[in-house]
């Protein structure tokens, strides 16, 4: 248990999506404007994230790892090139799923979220996530605690960026700097305060 | 060649390097990158790697541009880029292993990078493949050059070093140079782009933003209307 709570830690704050690897900057500097956007956008991804990442972790475990084709009588099959391709594929049909289950089922949370859904299939957060999942070889019950953590704490991060826009707007800014500049500086600020975190060990 | 390369095909190459750069004009293709600048050697590979799907995806999707159904559009370029990035991840892993290794996700994070995509739907959708290939070479090195810039400044005041050359000697070793350990961090990535894009809009006002609350001018007595 006590390894679930420290890889949460680490995912959500220590090794942080947005500001530790710069994972889906784009949409974290184009939707950060207004905090309820961003809340929305942060909540988005952490369902995603949630989804794709055991997800993924399952069909790399059970079909394209080395020699994971042994349940099904085949052995000596290397497919893990295919990691790539299938991680996307699996990521945008998934949020195409998501997409249509949350019309049909909760169209509440489909008017609220539905917007953002097509912008995450190509958000690198999330291809990172199953990315980093496979490089740090993680059981599925990591995986599912890792697609967690990481999409909370991209969701954190977009939710403070968002809340010090709010206020910049009204800050007198050096021309040039106005808009992009000061919100990579802001951005950067914010990464030196998540630094503050590495270390810890729990 | 010179009815080839015509003025087009120049511009198509040249403006998105400053006039229309990905990065910092568009905020296009950040995502993958600015992690791999702490080193030249692993932000000048990254680069050609996105130059190289970036032209060669808009090429194969410019090609075959009148035979995709709209709808399934997206699918069909992601399959595209995600094989050539394949390709490239591979060829990496047989020749340059460490490198790959330092690289880790991010190789495969072209695949999502705002540029390859944005280039194809914008672009390479609507041009012939020569152009769309010159469009996407050009793209890459809008992109290629914020990298290098960025991982310039980084490893030379992070470590003294560039492409693992010691520029300045350090003081473990005897020198003069006490290195930056910030530089190595991610937040200074954040802070030089951030800085870039402010000389690149003080020298091109045209590309700054509109504020949002204009601060009002309060007229002063002195010196004014006499």
């Amino acid at each position: 248990m006590a390894d679930y709570l420290s890889l949460f830690i680490k995912a959500v704050f220590i090794e942080n999506l947005a500001l530790a690897f710069f994972l889906g900057m784009c949409t974290f500097l184009a939707v950060s404007k207004k905090i309820s956007t961003a809340i929305g956008l942060g909540v988005a991804v952490m369902v995603v994230q949630a989804i794709t990442v055991p997800a993924n972790n399952f069909i790399y475990h059970k079909l394209l790892k080395e020699d994971a084709l042994v349940w099904m009588g085949i052995e000596g099959v290397d497919l893990s090139f295919l990691a790539l391709l299938s991680c996307i594929g699996v990521i945008a049909a998934l949020v195409q799923i998501l997409e249509m289950v949350l019309d049909k089922f909760f169209p509440a949370l489909y008017h609220a979220l539905g917007v953002f859904l097509p912008l995450i299939t190509v958000n690198c957060a999330i291809l990172g996530g199953s990315l980093f999942m496979i490089e740090r070889d993680y059981t599925f019950n990591e995986s599912v605690v890792y697609g967690v953590g990481s999409g909370f704490g991209w969701a954190l991060a977009i939710t403070v960026m968002a809340g010090v826009r709010e206020k910049l707007k009204y800050s007198d800014i050096p021309k040039g700097l106005e808009g992009l500049g000061i919100t990579f500086i802001t951005a950067g600020l914010m990464s030196l305060g998540f630094m503050a975190f590495s270390g810890i060990q729990l | 060649m010179s009815a080839v390369i015509n003025s087009e095909t120049k511009k198509v190459l040249v403006t998105p390097l400053i006039n229309e750069n990905p990065i910092t004009l568009q905020v296009l293709g950040i995502c993958s990158a600015l992690a791999v600048t702490s080193q030249m050697s692993t932000s000048l590979i990254m680069a050609v790697a996105l130059t190289s799907v970036t032209a060669c995806s808009s090429a194969a999707i410019s090609t075959i541009r009148n035979h995709i159904p709209s709808s399934i559009r997206i699918i069909v370029q992601m399959t595209i880029i995600a094989s050539l990035v394949i390709v490239v991840d591979q060829i990496l892993k047989a020749f340059a292993y460490d490198i790959s290794k330092q690289l880790s996700v991010f190789v495969g994070l072209i695949i999502t990078n705002c540029i390859v995509m944005g280039r194809a739907e914008a672009y390479a959708m609507k041009n012939p493949p020569l152009q769309s290939f010159m469009d996407g070479i050009g793209n890459g090195l809008g992109y290629s050059l914020i990298l290098v810039i960025v991982a310039f400044f980084r490893e030379l005041f992070g470590s003294g070093k560039l492409l693992g050359i010691e520029i300045f000697q350090l003081t473990k070793d005897g020198g003069w140079y006490d290195p930056n350990g910030l530089m190595l961090l991610p937040p200074s990535a954040f802070f030089i782009i951030g800085m870039i894009i402010w000389v690149f809009r003080q020298w091109k006002p045209v590309q700054r933003e509109e504020a949002d609350f204009k601060i009002m001018e309060i007229a002063h007595g002195e010196g004014g209307h006499h």
